[in-house]
């Protein structure tokens, strides 16, 4: 390994990730080179110095209380075990604070977790959105261009833990341009792009975990719109500058598509 | 309404990492009121999604979805700052074109330290970074996770999570530069 090499792989050995072989042969050129160790004990020194000097922010304790409150099972089994039992009086008095303390608890989490779920699409939309503005900004919209859906559905084996419906509607004039891996709601997903016009529409799927098919939703988001269902067990997402009107016939399209087999 | 043995798994498993949840959230929003209300929406999202929880590192699980909600906040908050995804390639054009640049980048290496070294200065300029930087810089020194751990937080192939971690390095040593200059 020449000083060049040293260098690129500086980095990565000292934050303890260099495959043996290669760590080898970087200790060989250290223990001749006094600027690359020079280097590498300056790198050092600059993380422990993070690692020692920046502050970590531990949660605060009304954060940890409000959370706890929040969540559920802040009921009586809570209480240490030795107290309860060495205090046999107060006993009668913890049960019955905690009876009303675990109804107005599950009535709060109740509402809390309504809200939640209202708010679950919205994040979704949320990132959505962020994966199509991505996918545009970045020109890197597919990983697999291409307009034939017995190229593209192949290249996701492997890549995903199911084989997301690949259709083609060119005929519709919604012409598939290519594929690519995204992430959405914690998961990898499929992502397919279609072309309409000018228009760019990226299409996520994943599996819905359920057989239930959900009518679709229309939002509107950073002046893109956005198409929401459930079909075939899968989620799909669309979101397009494309007109709301055109979104909708693009999903009728893939669910027919769906329904008629290829 | 509730399994309790599920909101009891839930606790279990969560609140160990609260402080690692809250940490990452305090230096994403740079603001603990900020931090507070992701940290509290994150962790109601969580227990909504618990299901999907397979087991195996509850931490990164965590961190990734406490992740998503500061960006989505961000996002919501500020679209005046540049909280747009961040563009590896076009950041790669301009800081690099030689990644051995990165380690032959020496200025006055005791300088440099003794600005590291000092708390103020040090957190002064992790705050300067572009978000995305800073989250990889705190992920890597402050939680100690693996570039695979991180991957798997920010969903990010492993080469970009190392080529992120070298600008965002690289990045810290100009910040500090730049202090000694103007001071
Ligand atoms: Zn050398």
């Amino acid at each position: 390994m020449n000083c060049t090499e040293v260098r690129a792989l500086l980095a990565v050995y000292g934050d303890g990730e260099l495959d043996l072989p290669r760590a080898v042969a970087l200790e060989q050129h250290l223990a001749g080179c006094a600027d690359c160790t020079a280097l590498l004990r300056e790198q050092n020194a600059l993380r422990s110095a993070i690692r020692t000097h920046a502050p970590y922010h531990r949660a605060p304790e009304a954060l940890r209380a409000r959370l706890h409150a929040a969540l559920p099972a802040a009921t009586d089994s809570d209480a240490p075990v030795a107290q309860r039992a060495r205090r046999p009086r107060s006993t009668a008095t913890l049960r019955r604070w905690s009876g009303a303390l675990a109804a107005a608890l599950a009535l709060a989490i109740g509402i809390n977790l309504l809200y939640v779920a209202q708010r679950g699409d919205d994040a979704l939309a949320d990132e959505v959105v962020a994966g199509h503005v991505r996918s545009l900004q970045a020109a890197h919209l597919a990983d697999v261009p291409s307009t034939d859906q017995h190229t593209v559905k192949p290249w996701f084996a492997g890549k995903l833990d199911f084989s997301p419906p690949v259709h083609d509607l060119a005929d519709a004039g919604f012409v598939l341009t290519g594929g690519r891996l995204d992430y959405i709601d914690h998961r990898n997903v499929a992502a397919l792009i279609y072309r309409h016009r000018q228009h760019v529409i990226n299409l996520f799927v994943w599996p819905a975990g359920s057989d239930t098919d959900r009518g679709s939703s229309v939002k509107a988001r950073e002046g893109y719109n956005l198409l929401h269902w459930t079909a075939e067990g899968d989620v799909w997402w669309a979101v397009s500058d494309l007109n709301a009107e055109e979104l909708r016939e693009f999903e009728q399209r893939l669910r027919q598509a769906g329904a008629t087999p290829s | 309404m509730i399994d309790p043995n599920t909101a009891q798994r839930f606790q279990a498993m969560a609140a160990p990492h609260l402080d690692a949840a809250y940490n990452l959230a305090r230096w994403l929003t740079r603001n603990p009121a900020d931090a507070d209300d992701v940290v509290q929406d994150a962790y109601l999202r969580a227990f909504r999604y618990f299901d999907g929880f397979r087991g195996g590192d509850g931490r990164a699980w965590l961190l990734a979805i406490v992740r998503n909600t500061c960006y989505s906040w961000l996002r919501r908050n500020r679209s005046e700052q540049a909280t747009m995804e961040y563009d590896d390639e076009i950041a790669s054009l301009q800081s690099m074109s030689d990644p051995a640049e990165l380690a032959m980048h020496v200025s006055d290496p005791a300088q440099l330290l003794l600005r590291a070294s000092n708390q103020q200065q040090l957190e002064a300029a992790l705050l300067q970074l572009p978000t995305e930087q800073r989250e990889i810089l705190v992920l890597r020194e402050l939680e100690d996770l693996s570039y695979k751990e991180i991957a798997g937080i920010t969903g990010l192939p492993i080469g970009t999570v190392m080529s992120r971690l070298s600008r965002a390095r690289l990045q810290l040593r100009r910040c500090f530069e730049a202090m000694s200059t103007t001071s």
